[in-house]
């Protein structure tokens, strides 16, 4: 479990939380380079204050969504093969750095991962922030949780802008299906390890004579969970099964996202979103002009050999294909933003993420989310209708479809979150109203920043328009039995 | 960017086979940041009574080595041919005739700028003399030699010599920022703005919008905007968005993502200014295409986007971005003190202004729409629109201190002019007098030049960043 934001003692924050701790808060610091004199944020300058404080954790402040830019994602083996991700997010947190006039600027922290890495790329982050105009000397940091990366940078860095730790922040990911890593065999690693070691050619030759021909055959990224030999749409086929998602529904969901997504390029919601990269202006995987037949006539591709599935409704129109790409969100406390003249779009609330036992099969390998958003609901008092805008990951269509139904299941509500009512259903038109995954494609570490930005601009965009204060989730599943889910909240000024 | 025959011809082998057989030698041409004071001296200044005074005392105020006379003057640097006063043709002879003398001995990269009045239609002798001053700077472009090149000012009746937009454009004409202008005359109808108060940054304090800034002559534009001190609003379509984000994190600019010929591009444009408190100085029409195929081959694929895009998408875009300043306009002159210092403190508002009140709008042509050109003829219809567009503009914008101008470059080295035939590319660069091609930059400080304050004096011109090609007057 990572979920720090939650060590607060008492769970019930007002959702309405007062602005800026009215302590020595930051130093503005300016915008040329050169690290400030006084400590940033935390415990200030207050000569006041005595090693007693110590003992206590500084007052806790707002982190803000201040934006985000992600290059268009494209379909594995398309527009970026054999661009590395080094490449695609340096692009990408150069469009941010453009879009938010950030060149020179000393963040408090870069944060981002890849989940398909090259050992090589170990400090993939802090090489990509170098080869951007930001300062230099801002840190960077590689995390890693599956399809949860994105999201997981995201609170990473707004808790330590909530602590006072740092004021400013980017949380990014990408990832690469096109240029990911191929490996040895375990039994030529070893050998070429055993090599090395050898000092003398009769023990070269000794350790060579134990190659076998199979040994040299490359080892590509295993695309099964370790623990069941199964692919993610292989369980994800048992868990729809198992809730008797349909065929039509999931085709009706992808078509949705399709529209959606369309929609939001058409009407310039993306200008500020996405900034175009190797000719492509959207992501190559949207199917504008998409039709339920058109979903319909293809076919299943996932649960085709499970007994626990009798009749296969997965196919590639309503699961998300292997994608590249990045993305980048830019956060800041709301006093730096406000030294820049940028306008905080969304507070982080806060998160939680949880766990599944999906190796013992006691639970579907994408259900964790299922668990984690009622724990965070309740943390805030807040009831699933309490929600303005929904982003539920469409990792496969029947993922957001068995999540919705678990929530509307008065036994799963009962038997496996011990509430004695159903948690409810949701306002289908508040879901993921500019589209998600299956549309734009889903290169697993970019997938939370995506998420994250739209979320924070669409909610800015509804509190303005409609003068009260808007709240949104996002879930997020992950690799492994695991799910992140997070709440923003956009006031109206 | 130096083209294979040209590093031919500066070896010497190469000198020698050219001299013997007649082919071109084109000379390296010294552009800013090789050459950046304003005149090559000594510079003489030909020419007698007041017109000459001024021009003479706007040169000393640069610090220049002005003469009155080619005597004991060794390799004159820049010559200015004063012909203000003419009355008749016989009027010319005297004035340029010391110049024939001296022309052998001229520096390497010398200028002869001639300042003379534009015909009236009045007086049919004055007239002839001041147009006969046309041919004679244009025979004496061909002529000249060593990167040197040969410009005429045409200043209307009643604007006085040393008036700013005479002082701005002499001091382009004479400085390395011209080096690929040659054989043409800028008519200068008005006195201008005032000159910048620093020459380094004349654009200091402008915002500046260039369409089409990604990459080419549009990102040379960007980069000498912002060399001469402008901020800088960067606009191309979302494709080219990672190589706009680049050039906006070089130049510390602002990128737009847009499409010109969207329905909307205007009032999406008018919105962001506004959202970012942005109001534009300068705007530079770059973005443009071809779609060359030979007109018997044409179809309406090739032909309606290179309209919409090289001329619809300009009368658009301006008419939108002055329809978006109308009302701001009207407010701002009946609106009382309190309200408006409000509504430029949050620089937000729906109506605040999104244009300056000293517009200056560039425009980029082409030579192809003054001559024509095989296979173009949907471009050269385009561009020969947008000559015709800045003129009727700079009509519009006069009123409220604007003026729009066109720049048409002639065949310059960009990835555009590189997907020429090579046999074709290579003919092109040659028939001029400079006998090359011109680099981006030559077209970004012309545009530089009729964005500056005096320029303002300048009235809906074409101005030919050409070398001096062959086609076309």
């Amino acid at each position: 479990m990572t979920s720090p934001a939650s060590s607060s003692a008492d769970p019930i924050e007002p959702l309405g939380a007062p602005a800026e701790p009215a302590g020595p808060g930051e130093p503005s610091r300016p915008a040329s380079p050169g690290r400030p004199a006084e400590p940033a944020g935390g415990i200030g300058p207050d000569e006041g204050r005595s090693a007693l404080d110590l003992r206590r954790t500084p007052e806790v402040r707002d982190a803000y969504v201040l934006g985000g830019n992600r290059i268009p994602f494209a379909r594995a083996g398309g527009a970026y093969a054999g661009v590395s991700n080094q490449d695609l997010l340096t692009a990408a947190l150069d469009g941010l750095v453009a879009r938010f006039g950030l060149q020179g600027e000393m963040l408090g922290e870069v944060a981002g991962g890849a989940v398909l890495k090259l050992a090589g790329d170990l400090n993939l982050t802090r090489e990509s922030a170098l080869g951007t105009p930001l300062d230099p000397r801002t840190p960077a940091l590689d995390l890693s949780k599956a399809c949860a990366t994105g999201l997981e940078t995201v609170m990473h860095v707004s808790n330590r802008i909530r602590l006072g730790q740092i004021d400013s922040a980017i949380a990014c990911g990408v990832d690469s299906a096109s240029d990911s890593p191929i490996e040895v065999t375990p039994r030529l690693r070893r050998l070429l390890h055993r090599l090395n070691a050898a000092r003398s050619l009769p023990q070269r030759l000794s350790v060579l004579a134990g190659a076998r021909p199979g040994d040299l055959a490359p080892v590509p990224p295993r695309n099964s969970e370790p623990r069941t030999g199964l692919s993610m749409g292989e369980h994800q086929a048992v868990t729809t099964a198992q809730w008797g998602i349909s065929r039509q529904a999931q085709d009706e969901l992808a078509l949705a996202s399709h529209r959606a997504l369309a929609a939001a390029y058409e009407s310039g919601f993306l200008d500020d979103l996405v900034t175009g990269y190797r000719g492509i202006g959207r992501d190559t995987n949207l199917r504008p002009d998409s039709s339920l037949e058109k979903l319909a006539s293809l076919k299943p591709v996932f649960g085709l050999g499970s007994p626990a599935v009798a009749e296969p409704t997965m196919t590639a129109g309503n699961s998300t294909p292997l994608t590249d790409g990045a993305s980048a969100v830019l956060l800041g406390s709301r006093d730096w933003a406000a030294a820049r003249g940028l306008t905080p779009l969304a507070r982080v609330v806060d998160a939680r993420s949880a766990a599944v036992d999906f190796a013992h099969g006691e639970e579907g390998l994408l259900m964790a989310p299922a668990y984690a958003v009622p724990e965070l609901l309740d943390a805030h008092g807040l009831a699933l209708a309490d929600i303005d805008l929904y982003e539920i990951h469409e990792a496969f269509a029947a993922t957001v479809l068995s999540t919705l139904a678990a929530w509307e299941s008065e036994d799963f509500c009962r038997d496996r979150l011990g509430r004695t009512a159903p948690l409810g259903s949701i306002d289908r038109s508040r879901l993921n109203v500019t589209g998600s995954s299956l549309a734009a494609g889903h290169p697993f570490a970019a997938t939370g920043g995506r998420i994250v930005a739209t979320l924070a601009k669409l909610l800015h965009q509804r509190a303005r328009e409609t003068g009260r204060s808007q709240r949104g989730l996002v879930s997020i599943c992950a690799a492994a039995g695991q799910g992140t889910v997070a709440l923003l909240e956009a006031d109206p000024a | 960017m130096v083209d294979a025959y040209t590093r031919l011809v500066r070896t010497a082998p190469g000198r020698a086979l050219a001299a013997r057989t007649g082919l071109p030698r084109p000379s390296h041409l010294p552009r800013r940041a090789e050459r950046p004071q304003p005149v090559l001296d000594p510079v003489v200044v030909l020419g007698s009574g007041e017109g000459a005074e001024q021009i003479t005392g706007t040169l000393l105020g640069w610090g220049a080595d002005v003469r009155r006379r080619f005597a004991e003057t060794e390799h004159p640097g820049s010559v200015v041919i004063v012909l203000d006063a003419i009355e008749r043709p016989e009027d010319i002879g005297p004035l340029v005739l010391p110049l024939a003398e001296a022309m052998r001995g001229l520096a390497a990269g010398a200028r002869v700028v001639t300042v003379s009045r534009p015909a009236a239609g009045q007086d049919p002798s004055r007239d002839a003399a001041r147009g006969g001053v046309e041919g004679f700077v244009r025979s004496l472009g061909h002529e000249m030699r060593r990167g040197s090149t040969a410009n005429g000012l045409l200043v209307a009746d009643g604007v006085a010599l040393d008036a700013p937009s005479v002082t701005g454009a002499l001091r382009f004409l004479l400085s390395a920022r011209s080096a690929f202008v040659d054989g043409q005359l800028l008519r200068i109808d008005a006195a201008g703005a005032a000159l910048p108060e620093s020459w380094e940054a004349p654009l200091a304090g402008r915002t500046a919008l260039v369409t089409g800034a990604a990459r080419g002559i549009g990102a040379a534009i960007a980069r000498t905007l912002a060399a001469d001190g402008a901020r800088v609003v960067l606009l191309d379509v979302t494709a080219a968005g990672t190589e706009l984000a680049r050039l906006a994190n070089e130049l510390r600019g602002v990128p737009v993502q847009l499409d010109v010929t969207a329905a909307d591009a205007g009032d999406r444009l008018a919105a962001f200014l506004r959202e970012r408190g942005l109001r534009l100085d300068i705007v530079v029409l770059n973005a443009g295409i071809t779609r060359d195929r030979m007109f018997a081959n044409m179809a309406p694929d090739r032909w309606d986007p290179v309209i919409a895009v090289n001329i619809a998408s300009q009368i658009s875009l301006m008419r939108d971005l002055l329809a978006a300043d109308a009302p701001a306009a009207e407010a701002s002159g009946s609106a009382d003190a309190p309200a408006a210092a409000d509504a430029s403190a949050a620089g937000r508002s729906a109506a605040a202004p999104v244009l300056g009140d000293e517009l200056r709008v560039v425009s980029l042509a082409s030579t192809s729409g003054i001559a024509g050109n095989r296979g173009q003829s949907n471009y050269a219809a385009s561009k020969a629109g947008v000559m015709a567009f800045v003129e009727a503009l700079a009509g519009q914008l006069e009123e409220r201190g604007g003026t729009a101008n066109a720049v048409a470059p002639g065949f310059i080295e960009t990835e555009m002019t590189r997907k020429i035939p090579p046999l074709q590319r290579e003919v092109a660069r040659r028939i001029s007098s400079l006998q090359q091609g011109g680099l981006p930059v030559d077209v970004a400080e012309a545009v530089a030049f009729l964005a500056s304050g005096p320029a303002g004096g300048v009235r809906g011109q074409t101005l030919r960043v050409c070398g001096q090609h062959m086609v076309g007057r």
